[in-house]
């Protein structure tokens, strides 16, 4: 297919989304891992958690839908078949794992039979109900899949820098939050 | 999805880069990911192997008292209660949660023996705890565990984990290391001050009329947005009987007790708001407020069920002190974080663990 009709760039909600969205997750990533670790912050960081998971998971379904109704830039010609299925396949996992880590929480906490609580008198309701058996599955859960989007956070900052500071191709333009322009020949035919 | 298309029109790749350059950006790049995962790694307390954790509090438990798998990992052995909190409307001058509002909330709650040991007799000097679940009417909670004693012993996680390891028996030697605990004491004169302030209040006969103490400060914030530093206590309209004279050989004779008691009809506490002067210590759970402190009587508690941790849900409720409605918050008291972390622990652990039948069975409850 020729790229004639496709975009430089992500849509502009989707890399302002990217932006905001890595950096609540990385903040989030690491709230999580230290407040199970610790006795004195541990409350101050839970009450955070939970209002910054809800706003996580509105943010992915807002950039859920906006990739599904804007079209993909190219990637770079130089990347090959094997890394361009790798690359297809990581952004579903990605996508999966930001929607799927606070529904979990908030499963979990359901199970638990916690309050839900966002902020002063503002909770959600339960999404399942109270189970012990259920809080611990979904408890492990959260951790596991907590620990693979760590990783897949790393995997993805390794192999955009690798790209961009080693083969130069340009990779990170695509989601750059400012306009790039298409160099020559790019975006037309 | 379909981004990893062929751009067949992209410009050329750039020139090659020097070798010296290309292995610096390598080399850079791996710098960053180990720095990110060692930050991982530290934030976890992976490479802090000897901090005290959550973790490391629950398996201090866990080593002394034995596992006991399913089961809290301290105030072990208990019952579960049900009934409801009757406010009279005092409270919403220092606090705008929707529990001071006057009527009626329904409770669920657990009486306990401090302590890890599920099965362990009852005894006149074990710590007696209250716990209680209040329901508000859209779903918000307050949940405050209480026990009988008037100050806790420590102010802060660290020290509550040295004492409770000192004055613990050994499990090889089963002896108390009295030197240890003297050092100790000599140490923090707030942990031999709460201890002589304990001995100034003896333990009642059993589990209804005992007092319970919230212990920790807390902050009221009323409709004006006012705070005040507060701490609560619940107070027995049960005759208060001396607690010495109990020599029996009923392993469970407090919670049998307990159990009598009801059957003859609900039981009632009033709840103690202890208002704060600007100035008292809301970080020292071991020391008390002055005793001339506003005290007010917000409402009365209203035990009327009772029910075996084998048959009610109220087994797998965390009782976790910083389950708090708005109107309610924290103060600064380390102990209270520290509590919120290890209940939590300890929480997550027993929800996972096949469950064994409480000492204090349904046949107990209904015989």
């Amino acid at each position: 297919m020729s790229t004639t009709n496709r975009p430089a760039q992500f849509a502009f909600l989707s890399r302002i989304l990217h932006w905001l969205m890595a950096a609540l997750l990385v903040a989030m990533l690491f709230i999580g891992v230290s407040m199970v670790a610790s006795l004195g912050d541990y409350h101050w960081l839970v009450a955070l958690h939970r209002p910054l998971g809800i706003a996580i998971l509105i943010l992915a379904v807002i950039r859920l839908v906006t990739r599904l109704l804007t079209k993909a830039p190219a990637l770079p010609a130089n990347i090959s078949h094997a890394e361009r299925v790798v690359i297809k396949m990581s952004e579903p996992v990605l996508y999966t794992l930001f929607i799927a880590l606070p529904l979990v929480g908030w499963a979990m906490l359901s199970a638990g039979h916690y309050p839900i609580v966002m902020f002063g008198s503002v909770h959600l309701p339960p999404i399942l109900p109270a189970k012990p058996e259920l809080y611990a599955t979904l408890r492990k859960t959260h951790t596991i899949l907590a620990y693979l989007l760590f990783l897949t956070f790393l995997a993805h900052a390794g192999a955009v820098l690798f790209h961009t500071l080693i083969l130069r191709d340009g990779i990170l333009s695509r989601m750059v939050p400012w306009t790039v322009r298409p160099a020559k020949g790019e975006g037309r035919s | 999805m379909n981004g990893s298309e062929l751009n067949q029109d992209s410009k050329p790749l750039p020139a090659r880069l020097p070798s010296a350059a290309l292995f610096a950006r390598l080399a850079s790049i791996g710098l960053l990911l180990a720095v990110l995962a060692a930050l991982f790694l530290y934030a976890g307390g992976w490479l802090t192997p000897h901090a005290l954790t959550p973790a490391a509090l629950i398996n201090t438990f866990e080593s002394l008292n034995g596992a006991h798998p399913g089961f809290r990992r301290n105030h072990a052995k208990g019952v579960c209660v049900t009934g409801y909190f009757e406010s009279n409307g005092a409270g919403q001058a220092l606090s705008k949660a929707q529990v001071f509002r006057a009527g009626r909330v329904p409770i669920v709650g657990r009486f306990a023996l401090a302590g890890g040991q599920p099965y362990a007799a009852d005894t006149p000097k074990t710590v007696r705890s209250l716990a209680i679940l209040f329901k508000l009417p859209d779903g918000e909670e307050w949940r405050t565990a209480m026990i009988n004693l008037p100050v806790f012993v420590v102010n802060t996680p660290q020290d509550f984990h040295e004492f409770l390891v000192l004055t613990s028996p050994d499990p090889q030697t089963g002896k108390v290391d009295t030197a240890g605990v003297g050092a100790f004491l000599a140490k923090h004169p707030e942990t031999a001050a709460a201890l002589k302030e304990i001995g100034s209040h003896p333990f009642s006969s059993g589990f209804g009329d005992s007092p319970y103490y919230a212990l920790n400060a807390f902050r009221f914030v009323n409709a004006s947005g006012d705070r005040t530093s507060v701490r609560w206590w619940v107070k027995p309209d049960q005759a208060v009987g001396a607690g010495d004279s109990a020599a029996t050989s009923d392993k469970n004779y407090l919670f049998d007790g307990l159990i009598a008691q009801m059957r003859s009809g609900p039981l009632r506490w009033h709840v103690i708001v202890t208002v704060g002067q600007p100035g008292d210590p809301t970080a020292q759970a071991a020391s008390a407020w002055p005793a001339d402190r506003q005290q007010i009587d917000v409402g009365t508690i209203t035990i009327d069920t009772i029910e075996s941790e084998d048959t009610s849900a109220t087994r797998d409720i965390n009782f976790d002190p910083l389950v708090l409605p708005d109107g309610i918050s924290p103060s600064d008291d380390p102990l209270l974080s520290a509590r919120s972390a290890a209940y939590s622990q300890s929480f997550t652990r027993r929800e996972g663990e096949h469950k064994s039948p409480s000492a204090v069975s349904t046949a107990e409850v209904e015989k």
